[in-house]
C-alpha cells in the first residue's frame, strides 16, 4: 500500500470515531445526522480506498504513453456529469420558489420545503454545486491540456471530486433542516466550512503541483483565471466565516462581527463570489473551450493580459454598492460604486476578446448550436456587466434595489453568462473525455439552446417589469402628499410577473432536461473507433 | 518603430507571472488585497461607523431564542431590516435604521430583498395575537399575502437549554453579557413568558424595557412561536426617536 492510501484510511478511521461521538452526544437531531454522515462518508471513504487498492496494478499509471501524456480524466468524467444531476435539481427547485411565489399554497404548511429553505438550497445548489463541479471538472481538464501534463496526486484528485460534493450534499440537506448562517451565497455552517477549506487547499495544490510539472514553458491564460479563481475565493471563505462554534456538539456557531461590520464583510464576500466564483472561473472555462471549438486562437494576448490584472482588482472594490443607502458609511458606499462604474471597463474588455475570437469563424454559428450557446453566454456576459454597474448608482439603486430587478440582473448573468458558458464547455468536454466522436445530437443541443433562450427572455424581462413597477409603486404619492399603494397591493401588482417568470423558469428546466438526455445518450454510445480506447486523442496545447 | 520595440519589451516582462505559478499567486493576492483593507478594516477603528446611541441592549434570552428561528426558517430571505433616509421609507416604515441598532446581531439581518416588508420597526406596530394569527396563516389576516405559514412554529415547545451557551459565546465576541445573565439565561427566558412575578423583576432589571407576557411559560407552554413574537415585538423599538438628536455624532 501507498503512504497516501494508508495515511488517509488513517485519518478517515479517526474523522469516522469522531463523528461517530458528536453524533452520540450532538446537542439537536439534525446535528446527530450531520454526524452520522461524517461517519458513514468516512467508512465509505476507508471501503473505497481499499477497494481501489484491490484493483489498481502495483505500479503507479504512467505518466506518458508512448510520448504522449497520459491524462487523468477519471475524476473529471465524475464531476461533468454530476453537475448535470446537481444542475437539473438545482433549477427545479428554483421553479419551485419561482411558483411558491406566485402561488403560496405550493408552501404546503411543511418546514422542510417552505421559501426561506428552498431559497438558499436553489442558490448554493446551482452556484456551488452545478457551477462548482463545471469549474472543478473543467478547470482539471485545461490544467492538464494546457501544461501538456498528467494531473498532479494518485487519490488527492479523487478526495476533492468526491470531498467537493460531499459538501454540498451537507450544506444542502443543513438548509432544509434549518441550519444556517444567514450570510446569502455563505449559508453553510463552520463544519461544513472546515470541511471545505481542506478540499480546497488539496484542490489548490493539485493544480500547482500540476503547472509544476508542465511541459510548456508558459502558463496558458485560462489558467490564471481559474488560479484567481481558487486563491480569492479560499481568501473571501476565510474572512467570512470567521466564527466561533457555541460546541463541537452545536451546529451553531457565533460570527466574530456583527452588524455593519459583518454586512461589509458579507458583501466583499458576496460580491466575489460572483466577481471570482461566477465570473473568473467561467471566463476561464471562455478563454479555452471557445477558441477550441472555434479553431481560432483567442482575439488579442494584450487585452487579456489587461483583463485579467484589471478585472481582479477591481472586483474587489465593488461590493459596498449591496449596502447603499445602509448604515454602512458614506465614503464606503462611494468607494463601491465608484469601483463598479470603473468595473464596466475590464468587464467589456473581456467580452471584447472573447466574442472577437470568432473572427474568421462566425459562419461556425450557423452550423454548430454549441459555439452558438457560448457566444450568446458572452452576449448575456457583456449584458449583464453593463447592467450592474447602472444599477450599482445610487440614485439607481435607490429604485432597484430590494426589488425583483436585482433578481432578474442576477439570472440574466446566472442563467444567460454562467448556465450557457457552462452548456456549452459540458457538450464540449463530455466527448472529449469519455473518447466519444461527437454528441449524440446536435438537433437537440439546438432545442436546448432556444429553450435556454427564450426561458431567459420570459424571466429577465418579468423581473425588470415586476421590480422597476414595484420600486415606483413603493414611492408613489398621491396628489395630497401620502403614500399611495400599502405593501400588499405592490404584491398584488406583481403576481403576473412572477407567473410569466415561472414559465420562464420552465422552459430553461426543459431545455437542461433535453441536456441531461443527451449527454445521457452520448456517453451510452460506442466509443470512437479511431482512437485506441484509454489513449486520449492529442490536441495542440495552447 | 523604436516606440513599438519598446512597448512590446514592457508586454514580455509579464513572461515573469507566465512562467512562475508562484508568483503568479502572488501577484493576485497583492492584486486582491487592496479593496477589502481600504473598505473593511477602517470600519474597525473610525468611531463614526457606528454611532454612539442611547437604548440599544444585548437581546433578552426569549428574544435571542426567537431570532436563531428567524434565523434558521430564512425570514432574511424576503425581509430587510434596514429602513434607507428616503422620504417614502421614513413614512412608510419610520426613522431609518442606525448603525448601532444592529450592532449586537451576530449575524446581522439587514436582508437584501423585500418580497414582504420591511421588518427594522415592526415592534409595536401589531398585538400579540395578530401575529400569532398571521404566523398560522397569513392569509387570514392579509387575504393577498404571498408569505408562507409557519403552524409549526406554534406547535413546538421551545428550547431554552443551550440559550446560555450561545450567550457566552456572543459575550466572547463582544456582547455586554455578563456572567448573571448568562447564568440566568433559562430562567429568564421563562420569566419573560410567565407574566408577573419575582422573576420577571430580576429579568427587568437585567434587560432594560423588556416586555414580559403571561404565556403560561412558567406550566411548560412556552412555544417557538412566542418566541419569535417576544424578537418581532422588540424590533426597532430600542432607541427612543423623541430623544435622538442625529446631529449629537457630527464632528
Amino acid at each position: 500500500m501507498r503512504f497516501g492510501e494508508l495515511g488517509l484510511i488513517v485519518v478517515f478511521a479517526a474523522l469516522a470515531a469522531f463523528s461517530l461521538l458528536v453524533t452520540a452526544k450532538a446537542w439537536t437531531p439534525e446535528y446527530a445526522f450531520h454526524a452520522a454522515l461524517f461517519a458513514l462518508g468516512s467508512v465509505a471513504a476507508i471501503i473505497g480506498i481499499f477497494k481501489r487498492y484491490g484493483a489498481r496494478s502495483a505500479e503507479p499509471p504512467p505518466q506518458e504513453i508512448d510520448g504522449k501524456p497520459n491524462y487523468n480524466y477519471g475524476p473529471i468524467k465524475f464531476m461533468a456529469t454530476i453537475s448535470l444531476v446537481w444542475g437539473v435539481a438545482g433549477f427545479l427547485v428554483g421553479l419551485i420558489a419561482a411558483l411558491q411565489l406566485a402561488y403560496p399554497a405550493l408552501n404546503f404548511d411543511l418546514p422542510w420545503i417552505s421559501f426561506g429553505r428552498l431559497r438558499p438550497l436553489h442558490t448554493s445548489a446551482v452556484i456551488f454545486a452545478f457551477g462548482g463541479n463545471v469549474l472543478i471538472s473543467t478547470s482539471f481538464y485545461v490544467m492538464q491540456r494546457t501544461s501538456r501534463a498528467r494531473m498532479a496526486g494518485d487519490l488527492a484528485p479523487w478526495f476533492v471530486a468526491i470531498g467537493y460534493n460531499f459538501f454540498i450534499l451537507i450544506a444542502g440537506t443543513g438548509y432544509l433542516l434549518g441550519i444556517t448562517r444567514s450570510h446569502e451565497y455563505a449559508e453553510p455552517e463552520w463544519y461544513a466550512i472546515l470541511w471545505l477549506v481542506v478540499v480546497w487547499v488539496v484542490y489548490l495544490l493539485i493544480y500547482l503541483f500540476t503547472l509544476a510539472k508542465r511541459s510548456e514553458p508558459h502558463i496558458y491564460v485560462a489558467n490564471w483565471f481559474y488560479l484567481a479563481f481558487i486563491v480569492t475565493i479560499a481568501v473571501l471563505v476565510l474572512g467570512n466565516n470567521t466564527e466561533i462554534p457555541v460546541s463541537i456538539y452545536s451546529s451553531r456557531s457565533v460570527i466574530v462581527w456583527s452588524g455593519v461590520q459583518d454586512a461589509m464583510i458579507q458583501w466583499w464576500y458576496g460580491h466575489n463570489a460572483v466577481g471570482f466564483f461566477l465570473t473568473a472561473g467561467f471566463l476561464g472555462i471562455m478563454y479555452y473551450f471557445v477558441p477550441k471549438r472555434a479553431e481560432r486562437p483567442v482575439y488579442s494576448y494584450r487585452l487579456s493580459i489587461i483583463h485579467f490584472w484589471a478585472l481582479i482588482f477591481l472586483y474587489m472594490w465593488a461590493g459596498p454598492h449591496h449596502l447603499h443607502y445602509t448604515a454602512l458609511p458614506d465614503w464606503a458606499q462611494t468607494l463601491g460604486m465608484t469601483f463598479s462604474v470603473i468595473l464596466w471597463m475590464p468587464s467589456w474588455g473581456g467580452m471584447i476578446n472573447g466574442l472577437m475570437t470568432l473572427s474568421g469563424a462566425w459562419d461556425k454559428l450557423r452550423t454548430d448550436p454549441v459555439l452558438r450557446m457560448m457566444v450568446v453566454s458572452i452576449a448575456f456576459y457583456g449584458m449583464s456587466t453593463f447592467e450592474g454597474p447602472l444599477m450599482s448608482v445610487k440614485a439607481v439603486n435607490g429604485l432597484s434595489h430590494y426589488t425583483d430587478w436585482t433578481i432578474g440582473h442576477v439570472h440574466s448573468g446566472a442563467l444567460g453568462w454562467v448556465g450557457f458558458v457552462s452548456f456549452g464547455a459540458i457538450y464540449c468536454l463530455i466527448p472529449w473525455v469519455f473518447n466519444r466522436k461527437g454528441l449524440y445530437s446536435l438537433k437537440l443541443v439546438d432545442w436546448h439552446f432556444w429553450l435556454g433562450t427564450i426561458g431567459i427572455v420570459f424571466y429577465i424581462s418579468s423581473m425588470w417589469v415586476a421590480g422597476i413597477m414595484q420600486g415606483l409603486m413603493w414611492r408613489a404619492y398621491t396628489p395630497q402628499g401620502f403614500l399611495e399603494y400599502s405593501f400588499v397591493e405592490t404584491v398584488d401588482a406583481m403576481h403576473p410577473m412572477y407567473v410569466i417568470r415561472a414559465l420562464g423558469g420552465a422552459l430553461f428546466v426543459l431545455g437542461s432536461l433535453i441536456m441531461a438526455y443527451n449527454i445521457y445518450m452520448t456517453i451510452a454510445s460506442p466509443e470512437a473507433s479511431e482512437v485506441p480506447s484509454g489513449t486520449p486523442e492529442l490536441a495542440p496545447a495552447e | 518603430m523604436a516606440n513599438t520595440t519598446q512597448s512590446s519589451s514592457l508586454w514580455q516582462k509579464h513572461a515573469i507571472f507566465e512562467k512562475n505559478s508562484i508568483i503568479l499567486v502572488i501577484g493576485i493576492i497583492v492584486a486582491i488585497a487592496w479593496g477589502g483593507l481600504v473598505e473593511i478594516v477602517p470600519l474597525f477603528y473610525l468611531k463614526s461607523t457606528i454611532e454612539k446611541v442611547e437604548g440599544v441592549r444585548p437581546y433578552s434570552p426569549l428574544e435571542l431564542a426567537g431570532y436563531n428561528i428567524y434565523v434558521r426558517e430564512g425570514c432574511y430571505n424576503c425581509h430587510s431590516q434596514m429602513v434607507r433616509p428616503l422620504r417614502d421609507e421614513v413614512e412608510r416604515y419610520g426613522h431609518y435604521s442606525l448603525a448601532a441598532e444592529s450592532m449586537y446581531d451576530h449575524p446581522f439581518q439587514w436582508g437584501s430583498k423585500r418580497t414582504g416588508p420591511d421588518l427594522a420597526r415592526v415592534g409595536g406596530k401589531y398585538s400579540d395575537d395578530w401575529h400569532r394569527d398571521h404566523m398560522r396563516n397569513p392569509r387570514a389576516v392579509v387575504p393577498t399575502s404571498i408569505m408562507p405559514a409557519y403552524p409549526w412554529l406554534e406547535k413546538t415547545a421551545l428550547d431554552t437549554k443551550r440559550l446560555g451557551d450561545q450567550m457566552k459565546v456572543l459575550s466572547i465576541v463582544g456582547v455586554p453579557y455578563t456572567q448573571e445573565m448568562i447564568d440566568s439565561a433559562e430562567k429568564d427566558a421563562i420569566a419573560q413568558g410567565s407574566g408577573d412575578g419575582k422573576d420577571a423583576k430580576a429579568l427587568q432589571g437585567r434587560y432594560k424595557n423588556v416586555i414580559v407576557r403571561d404565556l403560561g411559560a412558567d406550566k411548560g407552554k412556552l412555544t417557538e412561536l412566542d418566541a419569535v413574537i417576544a424578537y418581532l415585538q422588540r424590533m426597532g423599538t430600542q432607541v427612543d426617536f423623541k430623544l435622538y438628536d442625529s446631529k449629537a455624532n457630527i464632528r
